[in-house]
C-alpha cells in the first residue's frame, strides 16, 4: 500500500506526457489494466486485516479514479487537437475563384425594350408584334401615308423583290417603323385598346447616325375621350420614370401623317441638365420622341368609327433611348456584336 | 431652308431678339436646326480698291497693291497672294489695327522685304461665306472706304428652319413671316405688287393638255432685256444669305421670287420655243437635256412644258438647257404656274434629281399665287434687265382646287384638348392664320382654308393649329382613366424574356445582326431558300433577308474571334423570312453558337473544348424550361451547313422545330472558322409553351435500382434503345439513365456496351426482388430480339 500514492503520481505524470491516444491508452492499460500496477495493489488487500480492508480499498479506488478522470480529460483533449489538426489540413483559400462563374447577358436593346415594356405593363399595357416584311397598305397607306408622300421614297424605305408573296402585283416592305403592327391590332380587336408594339425596323440610310436597322417602341391609346392631354401625361411620365430623373419634358408641333395634333418630344438633357453640353448640341434639350392623336383616317381603315373612339399614339427609337441612358456614344456599336461592348451591360 | 433675320424683319418685326424668334418658331412647329452670325466677328474692315499692282521683287506668288479705301484717304501698300488680285477690284480691306475673327489682330508686317500695310480678305477669313479662292470681289459700286459691316448690312443672324412636309407654305420669306406674326400678333408686311402693263403685245399661246397635272399656267413674254446686267446688291446679298449663288439676273429674280413669296419661276429664252406652249405628259422615247447638262430619257407620264416641237422643260422641276437662258437671250418667255402636288411629288426623285422647285411644287404651292408672283418678278426684272414687257397669257384647267371648308366644334376642342378656349381667341388665332370664318353657330365655327394650306382638311387639323398657336406646353396634362379590370392570364404560355434569362444563365451573350445578309452567305448555309431580296439594299452584302439566323451568329463569332475572344456563346432571337408555296412565312426563331473551352479559363477545370453535347444539353435544358420537356425529342438528321454525323434535327412532337450540330468542315474552311464551332436554331413557337404543372404523390416505398450492360450495334441510336426500355418495363419503371458507353477492347469493334440505370419504384409498396427481376428480365429479353443486344 505504502506505494500506492507514488503509483498515482506516476501514472498522472505518464498521462500527462501522453502525446497521442495510443499512448494515453498504454497508460491505462499499464496501471488501471487487470493486471495493471495499479489494479494488481488490490490484491494486497487479502494481507489487510477485515478492519483495515474497506479503508485500503477506498484509497485505491480513489486512486483509479483520479487516474482515470485525468486519462479522460487528456483524452478529450487529444481528439480536439486532432480534430483541430484535421480541420487545418482541409483548410482552402476561400479567395480563390469559383467555378462557372462567368455569365452571360442581354443585348443593350433588348434590355432597353424590356425596361420600356416594363413601365408601360405596369398600367396594362399589352406587347404587340407583327410581320417585318409588310405589305404596303399596312406600312402605309392605312397610316395615312398617301402614294406621293416623301417618306415613301426610295432612298428611305427597303422594298423587297414581291415575287414570293400571294397576291403578286402589291408592293412590299421592311416596315419602316411598328406603327403597321396598330394597324393589324385595330383591325382585330375592339377598343378600348393598349398597346406597346416594341421590334426592328429598317430605313434606307447607312452612316454615322443611322443604321438600316434599327428598334422601335410603339404605343397605341384607343378609347372614348382620350385627350391630347392624356397624350402629355402619358408620355411626361414614361421619360421620368424610364431616365429615372425629374427633368423638363416638352411638346413641339411636329408633322406624321398618321397622328393630328402630332408633337416631337424633348427632354431636359440628361448630360448637362439643361446647361448646354456636346449631348443635346448646346441647346438644354434632346429630341427624344414623336407622338400624336391618332389620324381619323386611320381609325377609319381600321373600322374603327373616329367620331365615338379617340386615341393617342407614340413612338420611341430604343437605340436612342439606350444611348442616352447608358452613355452610348456610337450607335453603330449596337450591331457589330463587340462582347467587349456587350459585357457592359 | 435658310433665312436671314433681317429679311423676315422686313416682312414682320416684332420687338423680340433673336433667341426669341428662334424658340418662338421651334415650338410653332418651324424647328429652327441652328443660327449662325451673317459674318464674324471683325472690326476695321472697309471696302478697299486695288489702284494699282505689281509683283513683288522677291516672291512668285506675292504682289505689292496699292489700295484706296482707308479712313485717312492715303494709297496703302498692301501685299496680297491672292490670285484675283487685280487693279480694279474691289476687296475687304482689313486696315492695321483691325481684328478679324479669331481675334486676330492686323499688324504692319514685312513679307519677303516689303512692307505691308493691312489685309485684302477672302470670304473665308471674315467667316462670311464659303468661297476660299481669292479675294472677295465686292460689287463694281460698292462705295470705297465704306465700312464692310455697315455696307453689306453684316450684322445679320442665318436661320435654318428644318419644315416638315406638311408645311410647304413655310417655304419662303412670307410663310415664315406670317407665322411670326400671328405667334406675336403683329401685323405682317406684304409687297405691294402693282400690275405691270404690257408694254409690247407679244404673247405665246398656252395649252394645258395635262389638265389634271397642271392647274394654273401663266406666261409673259418680255423682249429686249440686257442679259448682261447684274442684279443689285441687296438681291445678291439676301440669295447669297439663303445659300443661292448669284448667277444671272434673270435667275437671281426668279430664285428671289421663289424665296419671297414660295412660286417657283421658269424663263425661256423666247427665241428657242417653236411655236406655242403646251403642258402635256412625256410619251415613250423622248429625251430632254436638263440645266444640269445631263440628258434624260424621259419616263411615260412626266409632266413637261414642251414647244410645238420638243420638250422644253420638266415641269415644276427643272428647265432644259437648250431654251435656258444665255448670253446671247434677247427676249424671255415668263412661267409662273400650278403644278399638282401629286403630279411632281416622286417624279423628280425618279430621275435622281431634287430641285428648289420641285421641293416646293410636291409639298404644296398657293395655287392661288402664280399672278401675284408673275407680277413680283416682272417688276423686278424690268427694273434689273429692262426690255418691255407683254401681256400675260393664263389658262386654267378644271382641276384647279377650290378652298377647303372645315368644320370647327367647340365640343371637340375641349374633348380634343381638354381646355375650354375663349370663342375670342379662336376666331383671332384662325384668321389670323388666315383662315376665313364663314359662319359661326352655337355649335362651333364654318371655315374656309387659305389656298397655301395643303394640310387643313379635316377638324383635327384645326385642332392642331390652336393647339400650336396657344401653345402645346400651356395646354393641360393627364393621364387616361384606367380600368382596374383583371384580364385573363394564361400559365400554358411562357415568356421569351423567360427563355432568354435561362441561356445567359448559361453562359450565353445575346447579340443583334441584321436581318439582311449577304446572299453569297446565305446560300452557304440554305442553298435549296431562295430568299427574299431586297431591291434597294443597301450594299450588295445585305443584299437579302436572312433564311436562317446562324450566318449572323457565325460572323459574330468571326468579328469576336479577331478581336480575341477564344470563348464564345451567343443566341439570338427574331425573324427569320423563309418563302414557301403560301407565301413568306416570318418565323420568330432563337438561335445560338458555342465555340471554345466548356470553362472560361481558370485554375481548376480542365479546358476541355466544347462538343456536340454541349450545345445540345443547352437546347435539352432550354427545352425543358417550360416543363414540357418530354415533348420534344432529337433524331440523327442533316442540313446543308452542318456536319452529317453530327446533327440532330429538334423535334416537338411530330413537328421538327429546328436543328443544332457541328458546322460543317467544308463550310468552315469556306468561312475560314475554327474547329469546333456548335450552333443550334429553334422554331420560337413551340417553345413558348408552358405545361402547368400536376401533381403526383410522393411514393413512401424504397426505390431500387438495377444496372445493365448492354452491348449494340454501333448504328443503334441509344434513343432507340431507351424508348424500347421504357415501353417494356412496366408502369414501375420510374429513371432511366445511360452512365457509361464504351466501346473499344474487349467489344466486337462494330458494337458499342451501353450502361443503363434502371430505378424501380412502386407508389404503395416496396416491390420485391422477383418482381424486379421479371421487369429486367422483360426488357432484356425484348432488347434481345428486338436489336441484337446482349449483356455485357
Amino acid at each position: 500500500m505504502e506505494n500506492l500514492a507514488a503509483l498515482t503520481d506516476e501514472a498522472l505524470a505518464l498521462v500527462d506526457k501522453a502525446e497521442d491516444l495510443a499512448a494515453l491508452d498504454k497508460v491505462r492499460v499499464e496501471y488501471l489494466g487487470k493486471k495493471g500496477q495499479i489494479s494488481a495493489q488490490a490484491k494486497m488487500l487479502g494481507k489487510l486485516s477485515a478492519e483495515e480492508r474497506p479503508a485500503a480499498g477506498a484509497k485505491i479506488n480513489q486512486a483509479k479514479q483520479q487516474v482515470q478522470t485525468r486519462i479522460e480529460a487528456v483524452k478529450s483533449r487529444l481528439e480536439r487537437a486532432a480534430i483541430e489538426a484535421k480541420l487545418a489540413e482541409e483548410t482552402i483559400d476561400v479567395t480563390l475563384p469559383g467555378r462557372a462563374r462567368d455569365t452571360g447577358g442581354l443585348h443593350p436593346v433588348t434590355r432597353t425594350l424590356d425596361r420600356i415594356a416594363e413601365i408601360f405593363a405596369q398600367v396594362g399595357y399589352e406587347v404587340a408584334e407583327g410581320p417585318e416584311i409588310e405589305d404596303d397598305q399596312h406600312n402605309f397607306e392605312a397610316l395615312n401615308i398617301p402614294a406621293h408622300h416623301p417618306a415613301r421614297a426610295m432612298h428611305d424605305t427597303f422594298y423587297v423583290e414581291d415575287k414570293h408573296f400571294a397576291t403578286s402585283g402589291g408592293s412590299y416592305v421592311l416596315r419602316t417603323h411598328t406603327s403597321p403592327v396598330q394597324v393589324r391590332v385595330m383591325e382585330s380587336s375592339e377598343p378600348p385598346l393598349r398597346i406597346i408594339c416594341p421590334g426592328r425596323v429598317y430605313r434606307c440610310d447607312s452612316d454615322l447616325t443611322h443604321t438600316p436597322m434599327f428598334h422601335q417602341v410603339e404605343g397605341l391609346v384607343v378609347d372614348k375621350d382620350i385627350s391630347f392631354a392624356d397624350l402629355k401625361g402619358t408620355v411626361d411620365q414614361f421619360l421620368k420614370a424610364f431616365f429615372e430623373v425629374d427633368a423638363p419634358v416638352r411638346f413641339r408641333p411636329s408633322y406624321f401623317p398618321f397622328t393630328e395634333p402630332s408633337a416631337e418630344v424633348d427632354i431636359g438633357c440628361t448630360q448637362c441638365h439643361g446647361k448646354g453640353c456636346r449631348v443635346c448640341k448646346n441647346t438644354g434639350w434632346i429630341e427624344i420622341m414623336g407622338c400624336g392623336m391618332v389620324h381619323p383616317n386611320v381609325f377609319r381603315a381600321a373600322n374603327i368609327d373616329p367620331d365615338e373612339y379617340t386615341g393617342f399614339a407614340f413612338g420611341i427609337g430604343v437605340e436612342r433611348m439606350a444611348m442616352l441612358r447608358y452613355g452610348v456614344n456610337d450607335l453603330r456599336l449596337f450591331f457589330e456584336n463587340d462582347l467587349k461592348f456587350l459585357q457592359q451591360f | 431652308m435658310k433665312v436671314s433675320e433681317s429679311w423676315l424683319r422686313e416682312w414682320v418685326n416684332p420687338d423680340i431678339d433673336t433667341q426669341t424668334v428662334v424658340d418662338q418658331l421651334t415650338m410653332a412647329g418651324i424647328e429652327v436646326d441652328a443660327t449662325e452670325p451673317v459674318a464674324g466677328a471683325f472690326t476695321g474692315v472697309v471696302v478697299g480698291e486695288i489702284v494699282s499692282i505689281e509683283q513683288h521683287p522677291d516672291a512668285d506668288k506675292l504682289r505689292v497693291c496699292q489700295v484706296a479705301g482707308h479712313p485717312e484717304g492715303e494709297l496703302v501698300q498692301v501685299v496680297c497672294g491672292a490670285p484675283n488680285a487685280r487693279a480694279g477690284l474691289k476687296a475687304p480691306f482689313a486696315t492695321v489695327g483691325a481684328k478679324l475673327p479669331g481675334d486676330f489682330k492686323i499688324k504692319k508686317a514685312k513679307l519677303r522685304g516689303v512692307e505691308s500695310f493691312g489685309m485684302l480678305c477672302g470670304q473665308t477669313e471674315l467667316e462670311a461665306g464659303d468661297d476660299d479662292e481669292g479675294l472677295w470681289e465686292l460689287a463694281v459700286d460698292a462705295p470705297v472706304g465704306a465700312d464692310l459691316r455697315e455696307y453689306l448690312n453684316l450684322d445679320d443672324t442665318l436661320i435654318e428652319v428644318d419644315i416638315t412636309p406638311n408645311r410647304g407654305d413655310c417655304l419662303s420669306v412670307r410663310g415664315l413671316a406670317r407665322e411670326l406674326g400671328v405667334i406675336n400678333r403683329h401685323p405682317v408686311s406684304e409687297v405691294v405688287t402693282q400690275p405691270v402693263s404690257a408694254q409690247v403685245d407679244d404673247t405665246l399661246p398656252i395649252t394645258i393638255a395635262a389638265s389634271g397635272a397642271c392647274s394654273r399656267y401663266l406666261g409673259r413674254v418680255i423682249r429686249g432685256i440686257d442679259v448682261n446686267a447684274t442684279s443689285p446688291l441687296w438681291m445678291q446679298e439676301k440669295l447669297r444669305r439663303a445659300g443661292l449663288r448669284p448667277i444671272d439676273a434673270v435667275v437671281d429674280v426668279t430664285n428671289y421670287v421663289l424665296l419671297e413669296l414660295g412660286q417657283p419661276m421658269h424663263a425661256f429664252d423666247l427665241a428657242k420655243i417653236d411655236g406655242g406652249i403646251t403642258v402635256r405628259e412625256a410619251s415613250a422615247d423622248e429625251k430632254l437635256t436638263l440645266l444640269d447638262e445631263q440628258e434624260i430619257e424621259l419616263k411615260q407620264g412626266t409632266l413637261l412644258i414642251a414647244d410645238n416641237a420638243k420638250p422644253l422643260a420638266m415641269a415644276g422641276i427643272m428647265g432644259g438647257l437648250e431654251s435656258a437662258v444665255g448670253k446671247s437671250t434677247q427676249d424671255i418667255f415668263l412661267e409662273s404656274a400650278y403644278f399638282n402636288p401629286i403630279a411632281i411629288a416622286g417624279r423628280a426623285r425618279n430621275y435622281g434629281l431634287h430641285t428648289d422647285s420641285s421641293h416646293r411644287f410636291e409639298r404644296g404651292v398657293d395655287y392661288d399665287l402664280a399672278r401675284q408672283a408673275m407680277e413680283r418678278a416682272t417688276e423686278l426684272l424690268l427694273g434689273v434687265v429692262g426690255g418691255q414687257s407683254g401681256p400675260i397669257t393664263e389658262q386654267v384647267s378644271d382641276s384647279l382646287p377650290a378652298a377647303n371648308k372645315v368644320e370647327l366644334r367647340k365640343a371637340r376642342i375641349v374633348s380634343g384638348l381638354s381646355i375650354e378656349m375663349d370663342d375670342a381667341a379662336v376666331a383671332d388665332i384662325l384668321s389670323r392664320l388666315g383662315f376665313v370664318i364663314d359662319a359661326t353657330t352655337v355649335e362651333g365655327w364654318q371655315v374656309s382654308v387659305p389656298s397655301w394650306r395643303f394640310d387643313v382638311s379635316i377638324e383635327a387639323d384645326l385642332l392642331e393649329e390652336l393647339a400650336r398657336i396657344y401653345g402645346y406646353n400651356r395646354l393641360p396634362t393627364k393621364v387616361p382613366d384606367q380600368s382596374m379590370a383583371i384580364k385573363s392570364h394564361t400559365e400554358s404560355r411562357q415568356t421569351l424574356s423567360r427563355l432568354r434569362h435561362h441561356l445567359i444563365a448559361r453562359r450565353y451573350q445575346e447579340v443583334v445582326t441584321y436581318s439582311f445578309v449577304d446572299p453569297k452567305m446565305g446560300a452557304q448555309f440554305e442553298p435549296d431558300i431562295d430568299p427574299v431580296a431586297l431591291q434597294n439594299p443597301i450594299s450588295a452584302d445585305m443584299g437579302v433577308m436572312r433564311t436562317s439566323l446562324l450566318p449572323g451568329l457565325v460572323s459574330a463569332l468571326r468579328h469576336n474571334i479577331n478581336r480575341q475572344q477564344g470563348r464564345v456563346r451567343l443566341f439570338e432571337t427574331g425573324q427569320k423570312f423563309v418563302p414557301g408555296a403560301n407565301g413568306v412565312a416570318q418565323t420568330p426563331t432563337l438561335a445560338g453558337l458555342v465555340f471554345g473551352p466548356v470553362a472560361g479559363e481558370n485554375w481548376t477545370d480542365s479546358d476541355a473544348k466544347v462538343d456536340f453535347f454541349d450545345a445540345k444539353g443547352d437546347v435539352e435544358s432550354l427545352l425543358a424550361v417550360g416543363g414540357n420537356g418530354a415533348d420534344f425529342s432529337f433524331k440523327a438528321d442533316v442540313h446543308p451547313a452542318l456536319h452529317p454525323g453530327q446533327t440532330a434535327g429538334v423535334f416537338c412532337r411530330d413537328e421538327k422545330i429546328g436543328v443544332v450540330g457541328a458546322i460543317h468542315p467544308a463550310l468552315q474552311d469556306e468561312l475560314d472558322l475554327p474547329d469546333g464551332v456548335f450552333v443550334f436554331e429553334l422554331a420560337l413557337q413551340s417553345l413558348l409553351e408552358a405545361k402547368v404543372p400536376a401533381f403526383t404523390p410522393l411514393s413512401k416505398f424504397p426505390a431500387v435500382r438495377r444496372d445493365l450492360a448492354l452491348v449494340v450495334d454501333r448504328t443503334l441510336a441509344v434513343d432507340d434503345l431507351l424508348s424500347a426500355i421504357g415501353q417494356t418495363a412496366g408502369e414501375h419503371l420510374i429513371d432511366l439513365k445511360v452512365f457509361d458507353l464504351y466501346m473499344g477492347k474487349g467489344i466486337d469493334p462494330h458494337r458499342k456496351s451501353v450502361a443503363l440505370g434502371l430505378t424501380f419504384q412502386h407508389p404503395s409498396r416496396t416491390l420485391n426482388d422477383e418482381e424486379i427481376n421479371g421487369y429486367v428480365d422483360t426488357v432484356v429479353n425484348h432488347v434481345t430480339e428486338k436489336y441484337g443486344a446482349a449483356l455485357r
